[in-house]
């Protein structure tokens, strides 16, 4: 069996909906962030297929290499907030750093 | 094959016409290498931002009446673009201004070096956004002014608050971009193209799939309403308004929420819309989707929630956080309607909102770095205590409700004029029943500084000579906008010109 685009798009969809999942059913930060990578690598599994497929032009490649460096910075700055969570919390866990809640 | 003197010259004349971002990012070099000077002065960075911003002021005016297309389409010049990056260049401005007179920054951090650095590099993300014209240059630039505002809005480390809001700033400032980079890769699937101007005209000569359309449009439309707090995408905004320090919440308020309805104007103008307009009427949509519908009704439920829970708040910078969400809602109602006069109200919106809501901000800033706190209940009698602050942040609550004779009341009657002339009666009836919910939560303020504690014995609050300046600075243009609002109108409406095309 030929591998075509759908089996790219079909790929994508699951890893953005696992993402989703993640995000939503994590309660450890840095699990969230790993379901956000999920999400911009299934973005990027997207540009390149189309952008490979579609026979069209780079901008795909392109955008996707922009995409993992700046995902890289993201992951960066949220770790260095988590950390600084720690140091007050004690802990990184999502659902309980809530004190500005009423 | 492009010949590469054309392409050369092409280069020449579109760095030619990114001086203002240029001298932004040279601004933000030299404010760093001010800050490695064995210098006593913690302000020292920031006096180098403020010449930058009056540099790029400058330059920005210098651009005036152009029109021009940079960088092979990554970037737009035109007179739409030029009024947004004078808003968030006059917001920028006035809370470095307000940075200096800060109490929390200033027992946070002996040297305040990274705050100015990172908010110069915030305003190069909100200049990009502003022009950008092209959906990778949009995800970028998005992420360029994100990720500074997560670092500034956790700037005063040691305070728990600050630290959390950073936490629920990054996380779903960092899932909403993403979702959005998952609809641009749709889009770009099902158009061939990153370029908006491109996608417009391969959305007119072809039929797409109107599902996936959809799906790839809300996807997107996350990542702007993430930006300017649209319910459902709001849930961040009173964690991070009531977390961050006083001058980052005004930042974020205006300048940034400024960036993102430029971006979604433009994305809708460009995209979904003929460039070609028969003048006063409204822009012809491509395809069948009803955006005006989508676009309704999130600003209807963006103003009402945003109004409804306002009333329950006791702390104010809480209180000012669902108030701009319920003004995010009335710009969305004016976006919606998608024609010319609509832009133009959200333009005149914006510019009375950046004077009133950052002079709202500055005084919360003042009486919390005297009493410590910003509880409502602390502004009991506070029209006798100080009575200048009294009668400035009346007038500022006065204009946020949209009364007359101030600003506010220009700014909303152009909204609700272009609501009702592009015969959506519904909605502005909705939006003038919430204008009547906001009054409720603006003048439980007033009354208080005016009608309780009258007696009272506490302490008068005390504030320094620049910051009184400051203070009438906002003040005197809000009520004198009130009654001569002309040049405005004129700016605004000379203003809704977009650079469409090849």
């Amino acid at each position: 069996m030929e591998i075509g685009l759908t089996h790219y798009i079909i790929v994508s969809a699951l890893l953005f909906a696992l993402g989703l999942y993640g995000i939503v059913s994590r309660k450890h930060a840095v699990m969230v962030l790993m379901g956000l990578e999920l999400i911009l690598n299934a973005a990027n599994i997207n540009f390149v297929a189309f952008a490979r497929f579609g026979g069209m032009n780079i901008e795909g490649h392109i955008a996707a290499i922009f995409v993992i460096i700046l995902a890289a910075a993201e992951a960066a700055v949220a770790l260095a907030i988590l950390l600084n969570i720690y140091q007050h919390f004690r802990h990184v866990n999502v659902d309980e750093v809530d004190q500005l809640k009423e | 094959m492009t010949d590469i003197s054309h392409f050369t010259a092409e280069l020449i004349k579109s760095m030619a016409l990114f001086l203002p971002e240029t001298s932004l990012i040279v601004t933000f070099l030299v404010a760093l290498a001010a800050d490695l000077l064995p210098s006593k002065n913690k302000h020292l960075s920031g006096y180098v931002l403020l010449a930058g911003l009056l540099a790029t002021a400058l330059f920005l005016y210098q651009q005036t009446g152009i029109t021009h297309q940079s960088f092979a389409g990554l970037l737009v010049l035109d007179p739409f673009g030029q009024f947004i990056k004078f808003v968030i260049l006059l917001s920028t401005l006035l809370v470095v201004f307000f940075s200096f007179q800060s109490k929390e920054l200033h027992e946070s951090h002996p040297k305040l070096g990274e705050y100015y650095i990172l908010m110069s590099g915030m305003t190069v993300g909100m200049f990009l956004l502003a022009g950008a014209s092209n959906l990778m240059m949009i995800y970028l630039s998005i992420e360029t002014m994100s990720i500074s505002s997560y670092i500034l809005t956790g700037y005063t480390k040691e305070v728990k608050r600050a630290t959390e809001a950073s936490l629920k700033y990054v996380l779903f400032g960092a899932v909403a971009s993403g979702i959005m980079l998952y609809g641009i890769s749709i889009l770009f699937g099902l158009t061939g193209s990153l370029n908006l101007t491109d996608i417009s005209s391969y959305l007119t000569n072809n039929q797409v799939d109107t599902v996936p359309l959809l799906i790839a449009g809300i996807l997107i439309m996350t990542g702007f309403g993430y930006k300017i707090s649209a319910v459902p995408f709001h849930y961040w905004t009173p964690d991070v308004y009531e977390g961050a320090p006083v001058t980052i919440t005004a930042l974020l308020s205006v300048a940034s929420k400024a960036a993102g309805f430029a971006v979604l104007l433009r994305f809708f103008r460009t995209t979904f819309t003929l460039p070609e307009v028969i003048p006063d009427t409204a822009w012809t949509v491509i395809g069948n989707i009803d955006w005006r519908f989508v676009l309704a009704g999130i600003a209807v439920l963006t103003m009402s929630l945003g109004n409804l829970v306002a009333l329950w708040q006791s702390n104010i910078k809480r209180m000012l956080a669902y108030s701009s969400i319920a003004h995010a809602g009335y710009l969305l109602m004016a976006v919606a309607m998608l024609d010319d006069t609509g832009g133009a109200a959200v333009l005149i919106y914006f510019f009375v909102y950046a004077l009133m809501n950052l002079g709202a901000f500055f005084v919360v800033q003042l009486v919390a770095d005297q009493t410590g706190s910003e509880e409502i209940e602390v502004y009991s009698g506070l029209g006798y205590r100080n009575p200048v602050i009294g009668i400035v942040l009346t007038i500022f609550l006065i204009s946020l409700t949209g009364l007359p004779p101030t600003a506010g009341f220009i700014g909303k009657l152009y909204v609700f004029t272009s609501v009702v002339n592009a015969g959506y009666i519904w909605l502005a009836v909705i939006g003038v029943i919430n204008s009547v919910i906001s009054l409720y939560y603006y003048v439980r303020i007033i009354r208080n500084m005016y009608l309780r504690d009258i007696e009272s014995q506490k302490t008068a609050i005390n504030v320094s000579t620049q910051a009184l300046i400051l203070l009438l600075l906002l003040a005197i243009p809000t009520l004198v906008l009130g009654v001569y609002f002309s040049p405005l109108i004129d700016w605004a409406n000379a203003s809704m010109v977009f650079f469409i095309g090849h």
